[in-house]
């Protein structure tokens, strides 16, 4: 039992799984028509590069890595204030939150 | 150089902001301020132009009396001419030094108390004739534009400056002619007059790269000097030169063989043909000859093509002239004549008289240009002189004036035409042999001119009503007012004499040397030109008032002359087949089709579809479908990946090794 949890988890379990997050983010933004569902294929995206930042910073000592992550996560609040409203602003023109219909600047 | 004349450049600059004025603003403005800017303008210049005389007049007579000037309570220091004014320098490149400045000497001044104290009182008269004209804004804006370059030619102290003026006046002419736009013939004849003038302007510009080439000045005074210094110049290249020079000046002054746009200019209003057509834009070629005084003394051959062209136009114009039946024809054909002239006094070296000519003339032939005006006026627009007749009890005023351009035209003492004509058949006789026949010629104009012009005399004026239904009416008292003007100074406008005129002018286009002349000779002369008059006027009396069978009699035993001279001399019909006919089919065929719908349409198709190619392929990547981008971003991504994380070299070696291996063996 000692053992097993004294033993640290190896970096890589880390990077394959920040990788598989980053994957499934890509693979939601592409294929998702909902646009919601879209926007948070990003956030799986920004947070999985989060998990990388956090690795390497507890592998190498280094603090900077933790501070990008607080950079990385407040860029993402704002994002998400700013994208919801363009969303809610989107779907009160047309009434619709299909990415595939939503192909025009004008309205 | 103080006091009267600091501002020669407000003389072109005054008509020019009427111009911007009733151009730009012309139609929202009430009529009263569009006519006072019109009026104004030209008679501030005109102001500025008395002005200027008077100082010179001031000077005089100072020199005169050294004791100071006389005390009028002016004591304005005198005008020296020339007088120079530099604007700066306008262009400066390598050896080419062009300044922006205008001279003012004994011959502009002449001309400026011309252009702008006939330009004034047509303007006046214009008023009056164009009352209810739709474009009565555009109209005054155009006439004030013409006196604007009229001005800068007059005053230009260089070549450059004066073809700007030159072309300037060539604009406002082809916009006044073609003033009744819609009228086709109108716009057809200012076409006409300006492509005419540009054939003459071509020889104006080579005349001018010449002398740049040879002189490398295009300054009037400098040339007179450099040619001055080196007696050496003579003929050869002065005598291209001057051929050149005389090409402009035969375009723009309706000489043989470019005369054939001024009769059509007749489409314009009559103010126009007045102002612009008979006193002064068309003067300015017998002007620029003048000028360039120096360069035809220098070229004999150069000054009897001068002689022989006017005198030739004089004769040809007057025999048109004869048969025409349009009333402001017969004055076009008249001005084409009378300006043939002039030319012949400068083919003499008579500048001074061809000037003095060019002044009587003035008044004299806008006198009749406005008189006819104001019969077309009456008349309701009736043009035609064998529709006239019996107008001297309906339009008593302007038939008065008429019988006064008449008798000046004519040459009969005292009138102003009197003393330029036979001033110039004077200086003719002079001039030898050949001078002999020139004045032969002349004479002989002079008796066409005085039978023509009595022709039109009586077929308008005296018999009886030709169109009873039609009632003519006087004109107005701005169109009669400047016709006394014109009439009195038609009367009076000779009497200051050649000797005193030709001394006035003589620092400017330098003194004829009188050799073998009289006072005799002179006075012989007179009495014959006199008579010749005289001659032509019972000639016309004799077919128009007493055997009104005559000119019919006449005109079918010599029908093939009379033909020939009604449809003058068939020139437009030569020019037409040897000249626009085949300009025109070179135009359609080769040009047209060829370079331009097949080498040039070609290529512009060309571009236009390796854009269209191009934009539809390009566009299919701005679909705006936010998922394609992303894939195109996630593609781009990986091939990134890719290519930093497979080591090509590697991978490269080991393929070519299979390939050779597999080759080798």
């Amino acid at each position: 039992m000692n053992s097993l949890f004294s033993q640290e988890v190896p970096l890589s379990w880390y990077l394959l799984l920040s990788a598989a997050l980053f994957s499934l983010g890509i693979v939601g933004f592409l294929l998702k028509r909902n646009l919601i569902t879209v926007f948070m294929s990003i956030e799986l995206m920004l947070n999985a590069v989060n998990l990388s930042f956090v690795t390497f910073a507890h592998q190498w000592h280094e603090v900077k890595g933790q501070i990008f992550v607080f950079f990385v996560m407040m860029v993402a609040a704002a994002e998400a204030a700013v994208g919801l409203a363009i969303i809610i602003a989107v779907f009160r023109a047309r009434a619709t939150l299909a990415v595939d219909r939503i192909d025009l600047m004008k309205l | 150089m103080n006091g009267y004349l600091t501002h020669l450049w407000l003389i072109p600059l005054l008509p020019f902001a009427g111009f911007l004025v009733n151009g730009v603003l012309g139609r929202r403005l009430p009529k009263w301020l569009v006519t006072a800017v019109a009026l104004l303008a030209p008679l501030a210049a005109f102001g500025l132009v008395v002005s200027a005389a008077l100082g010179t007049f001031v000077f005089n007579v100072t020199r005169c009396a050294p004791c100071g000037p006389p005390d009028w309570g002016w004591h304005h220091p005198a005008v020296t001419l020339p007088y120079v004014e530099n604007f700066g320098q306008w262009i400066n490149a390598g050896a080419l030094h062009i300044d922006f400045s205008f001279v003012l000497d004994q011959l502009s001044l002449v001309m400026l108390l011309v252009v702008t104290g006939v330009g004034f009182l047509i303007h006046v008269y214009s008023v009056g004739y164009m009352k209810g004209d739709e474009g009565y804004a555009r109209y005054f804006s155009y006439l004030n534009l013409f006196l604007f370059f009229m001005t800068v030619l007059v005053l230009a102290g260089n070549a450059l400056v004066m073809f700007v003026g030159w072309e300037g006046v060539g604009l406002a002419s082809y916009l006044l002619i073609g003033f009744w736009y819609q009228k086709k013939s109108a716009a057809d004849a200012g076409k006409k007059a300006f492509i005419v003038n540009r054939i003459g302007d071509f020889g104006f510009l080579i005349g001018m790269f010449l002398l740049l080439a040879n002189f490398g000045t295009l300054t009037f005074s400098e040339i007179a000097t450099k040619l001055g210094q080196d007696p050496g110049w003579t003929g050869g290249v002065v005598t291209v030169i001057a051929l050149c020079l005389m090409l402009g000046a035969a375009g723009k002054s309706a000489q043989i063989p470019l005369y054939i746009w001024l009769p059509d200019a007749m489409e314009g209003p009559t103010p126009v043909s007045a102002l612009i057509h008979a006193a002064t834009m068309v003067t300015a070629g017998v002007y620029m000859v003048a000028r360039n005084h120096v360069l035809f003394d220098h070229s004999p051959f150069a000054l009897s093509v001068v002689a022989i062209v006017g005198a030739a136009t004089a004769l040809y114009a007057a025999t048109i002239g004869l048969v025409q039946n349009d009333i402001k024809r017969v004055l076009a054909y008249s001005t084409i004549s009378q300006l043939g002239y002039m030319f012949l006094a400068c083919g003499v070296a008579a500048y001074s008289a061809g000037i003095f000519h060019l002044v009587t003339h003035a008044f004299f032939k806008a006198l009749l240009f406005l008189a006819a005006g104001s019969v077309i006026h009456g008349m309701g627009g009736e043009q035609d002189l064998r529709k006239m007749g019996g107008l001297w009890k309906k339009l008593p005023v302007t038939f008065a004036v008429t019988t006064v351009g008449v008798l000046a035209i004519a040459g009969f003492f005292p009138f102003a035409g009197f003393f330029s004509k036979d001033a110039i058949l004077y200086a003719a006789f002079q001039q030898g042999t050949n001078g002999k026949i020139l004045w032969f010629v002349g004479l002989l104009t002079a008796l066409l001119t005085s039978f023509y012009m009595f022709r039109l005399w009586y077929l308008a004026f005296l018999g009886k009503s030709r169109s009873p239904e039609v009632h003519p009416h006087e004109s107005p008292w701005s169109m009669r007012g400047p016709l006394v003007i014109l009439a009195l100074l038609s009367i009076c406008g000779g009497w200051i004499g050649m000797e005193r005129f030709g001394s006035f002018l003589a620092p400017s286009v330098g003194a004829r040397a009188t050799e073998g002349g009289s006072a005799q000779l002179e006075l012989t002369l007179s009495v014959v030109a006199v008579g010749v008059a005289l001659l032509g006027w019972l000639l016309a009396h004799l077919f128009y008032r007493e055997k009104s069978t005559l000119p019919a009699t006449v005109s079918t035993a010599l029908s093939g002359p009379y033909k020939l001279l009604t449809n003058k001399y068939y020139v437009d019909e030569i020019y037409g087949a040897t000249v626009v006919k085949p300009l025109l089919g070179v135009s359609k065929y080769f040009l047209e089709w060829v370079v331009d719908v097949a080498v040039l349409g070609g290529i512009a198709w060309l571009l236009g579809g390796v854009a269209l190619l191009a934009g539809a392929i390009l566009q299919r990547w701005q679909s705006g479908n936010l998922r394609s981008y992303a894939a195109w971003l996630a593609a781009g991504a990986a091939a990134v990946l890719l290519f930093l994380l497979v080591p090509w070299p590697t991978v490269l070696a080991s393929l070519s090794a299979i390939h050779f291996g597999v080759a080798g063996h």
